[in-house]
């Protein structure tokens, strides 16, 4: 690496650096129809998440034990936007199945604002791959199904799922079923309905993989300002490192097999950003070498052979 | 319109060739009833009310006794699916135990409640119960696994997982299962009836077979027919294509 490049993305040996105010540089909020109450947002010098030791191993089906996730230490700020980059089953996905609480680790503890989680909690929302939104229920009825959990009243809950459905705008498409959505309409469900929940963090695991390059760029825009206005901590799963950059406040870069965290990286680009600015394939270029790497042993791995530079 | 006509052709040539084969006199009427008479038997069972009375009859044992296969069947496929041991041990039993033909439950039935509702209820309970469970069972394993973790994840648990989740999830897997289900009940449901006699379109087959009243059998055959085709024709086809358009599995039409 150059001594240049490294000024340019500096280390974080210790992410227990104090909290920094909300961002300068962040989108100014829109006008808001409700204000939505924050848990514990300006708590100084307490992560709102905190995972302490982490592993993750399990049983192949040829008997042999595989070390998933070896030993994850990673704190997140309140209201951060953090970016998980790493090879395909680097675990980073099943990373956030364990922050989620749907899935124990083999060791390791999860905390959200100091305090240890079990199980799944509604204070952390993930948004799978695959989405999961419920093919028998409308958009508006997918959108309220965590308030109906909670036992909501009706009348709250619709006004609610308005408020969240005009936050993605999709105001117009309550009462259409999920299959006659677009792919992007349908990634919008998901973070409406993930939103509505109001959990202090949103887990997202590669939620944009599936779309066309527009699409993705219009979210990308969209996922930023709702994360400005909410003031929501983001946990962000994905195997593109520009989008990474794009998005992200600090970018975590996994290892293959056992999954660590190889190293971090602070992007501290202006916002708004866009995919193709300079800055940012410069620093995805950065990343990404690293990154080569650990692609290079997993291929190594899974196929024998090392991929051409 | 053209599949009606087809429907129309082939069953006035059925009926034609009925008709021929009576007026022939091939075999005596009372082994080989005219399509005349059956309408004729049709009809007085109607008009004197017996027939009304036996579907009433049927009909209610049918749904007392399904409702409780499907609820007892939901359970209990629930409860292997979940569970490996019970999946690995019980599961097999299961499959062995739909061999045996739901009549076969009559005479323990009948030593257990006696000649009562309740032994043809079990009969039907019997018949059906167990298309339900492996349904319910393999419903549950066919079904994605990530709408009950997104369930979970948006805070739903135990009943309220079930209830507005596992269940309307895995419907489009089970439904097939629940309709096979019915079909079984209402095979179990007319046998029980013939054999032990009460109220009932079982025991009306049977008292026209004691009456010699070939065209009796008949009518009683083609409204049992009739009755099956409409619940497992209309309602549970009408239940599938809902299913379908809402989930947005439809073929095009």
């Amino acid at each position: 690496m150059t001594p240049n490049a490294a000024q340019q993305f500096p280390l974080t040996s210790d992410h227990r650096c104090p909290i920094r105010p909300s961002p300068a540089t962040r989108l100014r909020p829109s006008t808001a129809i409700l204000v939505v109450p924050l848990r514990h947002l300006h708590r100084n010098g307490i992560p709102k998440v905190s995972l302490e030791g982490i592993s993750l191993s399990y049983k192949t089906n040829d008997g042999s034990q595989l070390l998933a996730l070896d030993n994850i230490d990673l704190k997140v700020k309140p209201g951060e936007f953090l970016c998980i980059v790493g090879p395909s089953g680097c675990g980073k996905s099943t990373l956030l199945h364990l922050i989620a609480g749907l899935q124990p680790a083999t060791s390791g503890k999860v905390l959200i604002d100091d305090k240890q989680v079990e199980g799944t909690g509604t204070d952390r929302i993930l948004i799978f791959q695959e989405l999961g939104l419920f093919p028998w229920l409308t958009v508006g009825q997918n959108v309220e199904f965590g308030m109906k959990m909670r036992g909501i009243s009706k009348a709250e809950r619709n006004q609610q799922t308005d408020y969240y459905l005009r936050l993605v705008h999709l105001a117009q498409f309550k009462d259409s079923y999920t299959h006659q959505l677009s792919g992007g309409m349908r990634q919008r469900v998901a973070l409406a309905r993930a939103l509505a929940s109001e959990p202090d963090v949103l887990l997202m695991d590669e939620p944009f993989a599936a779309l066309d390059a527009q699409t993705r760029d219009l979210l990308h825009d969209e996922l930023e300002r709702i994360w400005s206005e909410t003031g929501r901590t983001i946990i962000f799963v994905t195997h593109n490192v520009r989008e990474a950059v794009r998005l992200g406040d600090r970018v975590a870069l996994f290892s293959f097999r056992p999954g660590r965290i190889k190293r971090e990286f602070v992007i501290d680009l202006p916002r708004p950003r866009q995919l193709e600015d300079v800055t940012v394939a410069k620093s995805a270029r950065e990343i990404l070498n690293e990154l080569r790497e650990e692609i290079n042993k997993s291929l190594e791995e899974q196929y024998g052979y090392e991929a051409v530079r | 319109m053209k599949r009606f006509a087809k429907h129309a052709v082939f069953y006035s040539l059925l009926v034609g060739l009925w008709i021929i084969l009576a007026k022939l006199k091939v075999w005596p009427p009372y082994v080989f009833p005219t399509p005349q008479g059956v309408l004729d038997s049709m009809w007085a069972g109607f008009a004197d009310h017996s027939f009304w009375i036996a579907i009433a009859v049927s009909m209610k044992r049918m749904l007392l006794g399904y409702s409780l296969s499907v609820v007892l069947g939901m359970v209990l496929g629930l409860g292997v699916a979940s569970n490996k041991f019970l999946e690995e041990t019980m599961g097999g039993l299961l499959v062995s135990l739909q061999s045996l033909p739901s009549i076969c439950w009559l005479p323990l039935a009948v030593l257990w409640f006696g000649l009562t509702e309740k032994a043809i209820l079990f009969v039907v309970v019997m018949g059906s119960l167990l298309s339900v469970t492996i349904a319910m069972e393999t419903g549950r394993q066919q079904m994605p696994k990530i709408y009950g973790m997104a369930g979970r994840n948006l805070g739903a648990r135990g009943f309220k997982l079930f209830w507005y989740v596992l269940l309307p999830a895995s419907l489009p897997y089970i439904l097939s299962g629940l309709k096979q289900g019915w079909a079984f009940a209402w095979r179990s449901l007319i046998s029980g009836e013939m054999i032990f006699v009460s109220l009932g379109l079982g025991q009306l087959l049977m008292m026209g077979r004691d009456l010699n009243d070939m065209s009796q059998v008949i009518a009683v055959m083609i409204l049992i027919i009739a009755i099956g085709y409409l619940v497992d024709g209309l309602a549970f086809k009408t239940i599938e294509r809902r299913l379908q358009r809402k989930w947005g599995l439809a073929p095009a039409t």
